[in-house]
């Protein structure tokens, strides 16, 4: 557990980064602490460490409280991620990764050692434990980055903006991973971000942070997105609040129907019943896409992956109400696929069905 | 007259010591001592000050201090510092010639090294440097495992642009009644034997050539391959056909 009690930042010149900040970070939980640029959050973040001395009030760790250690070893006890990884670019991979057990005096051998089992944990093959940062891509360079953090097995960890340097498409594989680990791990997290989506995605508990350092709520995700308590909160998390409020409300086991399919390679179909959508899988019966009966097929004799409307998102049985409506609303043909968790479809399942599901959901939302 | 020169320079009653003349041999080895001796005691004041004020970011205006210096004209303060120093040693030693010469070259020596240093250190990425406190690194730590390392190709530079600066600098030396490969080039242009001065011209390039090969070599094998980006061929390469697909695996994820 992390405890701010009442902790302001001044500094010389007057400015005030963080103004009597009360929070606290509950165990084995991802807190994440979120605003415009200049609400103090990565000040708050900074003064955990002590990378920032704070001018007063208390931070404790557990119930200790920091400013009574030395700050090199308090530091040893939390890790640490940052933007841009900030690795070492003289040190080979794995021994970046070791830097905090090299530190605390481990035998080389078995810090190694440990640092190969995180290297893999992260998602990074063995042949990378040799190269050095400067051949890494920054997804990969992040991974390193959190690998290094966890190093020495502290129970807290500190994670500035640690995936808003790198593409939407990695931070998106990173963010999941990273809720894996946590998954895993259980450690107590703050991590700092100026992404309310990456909050919202990422948190147990969301602190959104107003400029001037002050704390203007404290809440879950979902809570959040349902009841901002005030016009900053309600402008900051942003439109479609509504939609994205329903990535927080389970689907429960959807009602399926049974959906006319066709593998792969095999002919064409001929003569449509009424409606022209025809639903394609492979050979595993996991969806590939829509085929549009009703289209000029000339030079084709079989279904191939060309000919296939590929727009469509997928619903994974038992995910959020949010995944479903947009697997409706997505398809060409309105029905929305429902796959299992292997990948395999169970069946479709309309928009109409999953709003009355979302009608039959808003009572509990108002509570 | 590149003939003579080479006449002179492949004579090797040139290079061994006789009773009238001091050979070759000899003189390089005063030439390398004075350099030697000048760079030296350069590093041992340059090293820890530009470490020092990198690190800490404080008295900057020593680096621009010490560049200034670079504005004195050698000979002048040679000359000055011979005047007030020799008097100091009678006798038969050179001793009082020998202070100011080194004097002189430690002054020239001093600004590269100083400001490479400052600069290395300065330069460091602050997210790397954040990242090595924010692990929990003592100051000496982030300085001697993270600073330093990564500024070795800069202060490198700086040693070893220090160094050709002595070698071609320690000629001066012969101004004074001192050795050195200086002492060819001034006999040379007295007597008016240019194959002679133009010899001792090649032998100061050639040293000078030579050390920095040196230096480049000791350089390859301090500077970590993660910072000269001169990894070994047998990762990157990737002959290996299984590596190679777990490469692209890899590629793809991220």
């Amino acid at each position: 557990m992390i405890r701010f009690d009442a902790v302001t930042k001044r500094y010389p010149d007057g400015t005030v980064a963080v103004d009597e900040l009360d929070l606290e970070a509950a165990s084995g939980r991802i807190t994440v602490l979120v605003g415009p640029s200049g609400c103090g959050k990565t000040t708050s973040l900074r003064m955990v460490n002590r990378m920032i001395e704070p001018t007063s009030g208390t931070i404790w760790l557990d119930d200790q409280d920091t400013a009574t250690l030395p700050t090199h070893e308090l530091r040893r006890k939390i890790g640490y991620v940052i933007q841009h990884a900030g690795l070492f670019p003289h040190r080979t991979i794995v021994d970046n990764v070791a830097t905090v057990p090299f530190l605390l005096g481990t035998d080389k051998k078995q810090a190694r050692r440990t640092a190969m089992e995180l290297l893999e944990r992260v998602g990074l093959p063995e042949h990378f434990a040799k190269r050095y940062p400067a051949q890494l891509s920054g997804g990969q360079q992040q991974r390193v980055g959190v690998a290094r953090a966890l190093a020495a097995d502290p129970p807290v960890m500190l994670m500035d903006e640690p995936f808003s340097a790198v593409d939407p498409v990695v931070r998106e594989q990173l963010q999941d991973e990273f809720l894996r680990l946590q998954q895993e791990l259980g450690k107590t997290i703050v991590f700092v971000t100026h992404d309310i989506d990456e909050a919202i995605k990422l948190g147990d508990q969301v602190a959104v942070l107003r400029v001037g350092g002050r704390l203007a709520q404290l809440a879950t995700p979902a809570e959040l997105l349902s009841r901002p308590v005030d016009a900053f909160v309600a402008a900051f998390v942003g439109r479609d609040r509504g939609y994205r409020a329903l990535g927080f409300a389970d689907a429960g086991t959807l009602s399926t129907r049974d959906e006319p399919t066709v593998v792969l390679g095999a002919p064409i179909p001929t003569g449509t019943d009424g409606d022209s959508w025809l639903l394609a899988v492979d050979g595993a019966g996991a969806p590939q896409g829509w085929l549009d009966l009703g289209a000029d097929f000339r030079g084709h004799d079989t279904v191939t992956d060309e000919l296939l409307y590929r727009g469509g998102t997928l619903a994974t049985q038992g995910s959020t109400l949010r995944a479903a409506l947009d697997a409706c609303l997505s398809s060409p043909s309105g029905r929305g696929v429902v796959i299992d968790e292997g990948g395999a479809l169970i069946g479709t399942t309309t928009s109409r069905e999953i709003l009355d599901l979302i009608e039959a959901h808003e009572p509990e939302r108002q509570t | 007259m590149i003939g003579d020169v080479f006449t002179w320079l492949t004579d090797w009653s040139h290079w061994t010591d006789t009773r009238f003349d001091t050979g070759i041999i000899t003189q390089l080895l005063a030439h390398i001592r004075f350099c030697a001796m000048a760079l030296a005691i350069a590093m041992v004041i340059a090293l820890p000050l530009g470490l020092f004020i990198g690190h800490t970011n404080r008295g900057r205006w020593l680096v621009g201090a010490a560049n200034a210096l670079r504005a004195l004209p050698t000979v002048g303060v040679l000359v000055l510092l011979t005047v007030i120093i020799s008097p100091q040693f009678q006798g038969r030693t050179d001793t009082g010639f020998l202070i100011p010469t080194v004097i002189v070259l430690v002054l020239l020596a001093v600004p590269p090294i100083l400001a490479n240093t400052f600069a290395g250190v300065q330069n460091v990425d602050p997210g790397v440097r954040d990242a090595a406190s924010g692990m929990g690194m003592t100051g000496p730590q982030v300085l001697f495992r993270v600073e330093l390392p990564i500024s070795l190709p800069l202060i490198f530079s700086g040693v070893r642009s220090a160094a050709l600066q002595l070698i071609a600098t320690a000629t001066v030396a012969s101004y004074l009644p001192l050795g050195g490969l200086g002492r060819f080039i001034y006999d040379g242009l007295a007597q008016q034997d240019y194959p002679q001065m133009i010899g001792g011209g090649v032998l100061v390039a050639a040293l000078a050539l030579l050390t920095d090969l040196v230096l480049s070599t000791v350089q390859r094998y301090v500077v970590s391959r993660g910072i000269t980006g001169r990894y070994s061929t047998k990762q990157v390469g990737a002959p290996d056909p299984r590596l190679a697909v777990v490469t692209e695996a890899e590629g793809a994820r991220a």
